[in-house]
């Protein structure tokens, strides 16, 4: 970005793109709101903020990369990339519709901005270590990035690529778990427990960052610059969030993971947004 | 030179230790099995570009994906059920749809892995990958083709999986010989019936044409070494030639070669076809002879299949 945006700024992209992901949903009929909501405020810090991108060369050399490892946050990422000038806002109305680039779930390079395709959960981190491995070995230095779910971590194939990340220092790679305790079924820790998560990835030889508040964008901020100045390991930063954050009614509510708004839902929802939008 | 008892994979690694002087953008993955599936000979001449992934098959899978979209040319090998089956869904979503440059180079397939066991024996490998959009598959003859079959992966652009087996097996293709991905090849022409194989039973096909001769019946054999794209000209050409059709496989005779040459006949030009392959079961311990025997994929069993198959002529 020619300016650096402050954190009362990015704040407020974030509550656009909350407003977005309820519209683009709404429209559809479908979609996962909930999970995309909750990590709405890192991915302003990521798109407006941290990342080296260029929108009018979304594949340049030396970018930084992006890896939406939880697809089904589609939303989020298409309001980043949208917002951001990767394509026109209007066209998140597309979202999930016959012909679309806004598929369901992210199509690899369909959409300006998108890197790999996502959303069969558990991949996204080894498919994130290859891009870090082949940066280090064609001696890059670009950053990658990878959003993971916490219900996802389940996935074995996770810690497979933990141990890899480690083997070969992928001290390039920064993974963020968008920890908001809430999958399909209901509660992380009932459903499968994850805890002591900071713990498992330290046994895995990772940098550990947090947890955080992951809706406070100074502290999102501090995270992600202490991630890139690791040395020989890779860092993951663990975000407290709430699912469905800034709209009241689907905070904390598994219901909103994979279910859009109806009209009265749809209406209350755009006014608390609205109230906060600058 | 022909007749000489060659491993495939011996030829794949010596492919990819080529691969390593003339393609800087070859990276070559391997889940602990470098001694077996021959990778090591990569691992020798270029170890900055070989990726030790542990025992975790799918992860090797993700990771050759990142890598390829960051432009490399990934090879990843492991034994043929787990390279097509342990990370099918892996494949399915980073590699073929993406259409990614990985190509998933499968050992020790089919029953010829022997003492082993059925855990160990692919039967439905190229079954489940010729489902795969934009997943070209390649059961290559021998290990002279092997080789080119390995340079003409390493040029195309997008997802592939080859197959081969364990064993040391007689070659039939000359030393230095040109693959052409989607090119079937006549190796024998005949009239009377067509033997469609591919991998080893292409050489067992060769016997079985030669059996077939000393009872008067003339066999074409072709060598289909693309299973996908399928050479249907090909296949149409030899059944228009001689009515009936014999395919030979060392894999199920459901999904895989058997089924392919099938369907493209039922749909153009209805022929009578007869299967080789094992039938809706696993293989079990033994030597790699016996276990053909027992399981109807020698020579003989071919040659009977041919003659079954020309009675049912109209």
């Amino acid at each position: 970005m020619a300016e650096q945006l402050n954190v009362d700024e990015l704040q407020n992209i974030a509550n656009k793109m909350r407003l977005d992901v309820i519209e683009m949903t709404t429209e559809a009929g479908s979609g996962h709101p909930g999970g995309s909501l909750s990590a709405a405020d890192l991915m302003a810090a990521l798109y407006f903020r941290v990342m080296n991108i260029d929108p009018a060369d979304p594949y340049k050399d030396d970018r930084d990369r992006f890896i939406l490892s939880k697809g089904h946050a589609a939303p989020i990422l298409y309001a980043a990339l949208a917002e951001r000038g990767y394509f026109p806002v209007e066209e998140l109305k597309t979202l999930r519709k016959l012909g679309t680039r806004l598929q369901g779930h992210p199509a690899y390079r369909d959409v300006p901005g998108v890197e790999v395709s996502t959303g069969s959960l558990g991949q996204g981190l080894s498919i994130a270590c290859g891009i870090a491995l082949a940066g280090k070995m064609d001696k890059k230095d670009y950053k990658t990035y990878c959003l993971l779910g916490d219900g996802e971590l389940q996935e074995g194939q996770n810690w497979e690529a933990a141990m890899l990340a480690r083997a070969y220092g992928l001290n390039n790679l920064i993974a963020i778990v968008d920890r908001n305790r809430l999958q399909i079924s209901g509660n992380t820790e009932e459903v499968m427990g994850l805890d002591p998560l900071p713990e498992k990835f330290k046994a895995f030889g990772w940098n550990v960052v947090g947890p955080i508040d992951g809706h406070h964008i100074r502290q999102i901020l501090d995270a992600l610059d202490k991630a890139a100045r690791s040395k020989k390991s890779p860092t993951v930063i663990i975000l407290n969030t709430v699912k469905g954050k800034g709209v009241s009614f689907m905070e904390n509510n598994a219901g909103f993971h994979g279910k859009s708004c109806n009209p009265e839902e749809y209406a209350k929802a755009v006014e608390e947004l609205k109230a906060v939008i600058r | 030179m022909s007749g000489e008892k060659l491993a495939q994979r011996s030829y794949y690694g010596k492919a990819l230790a080529k691969l390593a002087e003339t393609n800087p953008n070859v990276v070559v993955f391997d889940a602990d099995l470098a001694g077996s599936t021959k990778t090591s000979s990569f691992q020798k001449v270029a170890p900055e570009r070989f990726i030790q992934a542990g025992i975790a098959e799918s992860n090797m899978i993700g990771v050759a994906s990142g890598m390829a979209v960051s432009g490399k040319v990934a090879f990843a090998s492991t034994f043929g059920v787990f390279a097509s089956g342990r990370c099918w869904e892996q494949i399915r979503m980073a590699v073929a749809y993406p259409n990614l440059n990985v190509k998933v180079v499968a050992t020790h397939c089919g029953l010829s892995v022997g003492p082993d066991g059925a855990t160990h024996q692919a039967l439905e490998d190229i079954a489940i990958m010729r489902t795969l959009p934009n997943m070209t598959v390649i059961v290559p003859c021998d290990a002279h083709e092997t080789y080119a079959a390995t340079l003409a992966l390493a040029e195309h652009n997008g997802p592939a999986y080859m197959r081969m087996g364990r064993s040391e097996f007689p070659v039939i293709k000359e030393e230095g010989c040109k693959f052409q991905i989607g090119k079937a090849e006549v190796i024998r022409e005949g009239k009377d019936v067509s033997i469609i194989a591919c991998g080893q039973m292409v050489q067992t096909s060769l016997e079985a044409a030669d059996i077939l001769e000393k009872e008067g019946i003339s066999a074409e054999v072709v060598n289909m070494a693309t299973i996908k794209p399928l050479d249907t000209e090909a296949i149409i050409a030899t059944a228009k030639k001689t009515g009936a059709v014999v395919t030979a496989e060392e894999h199920s005779i459901i999904g895989g070669l058997g089924s392919a040459v099938a369907e493209c006949l039922a749909e153009s030009l209805p022929t009578p076809v007869g299967r080789v392959g094992t039938k809706d079961t696993f293989g079990e311990s033994g030597e790699a002879e016996e276990l053909l025997v027992k399981y109807g994929l020698t020579a003989q069993d071919v040659a009977a299949k041919a003659k079954e198959t020309i009675n049912k002529k109209s």
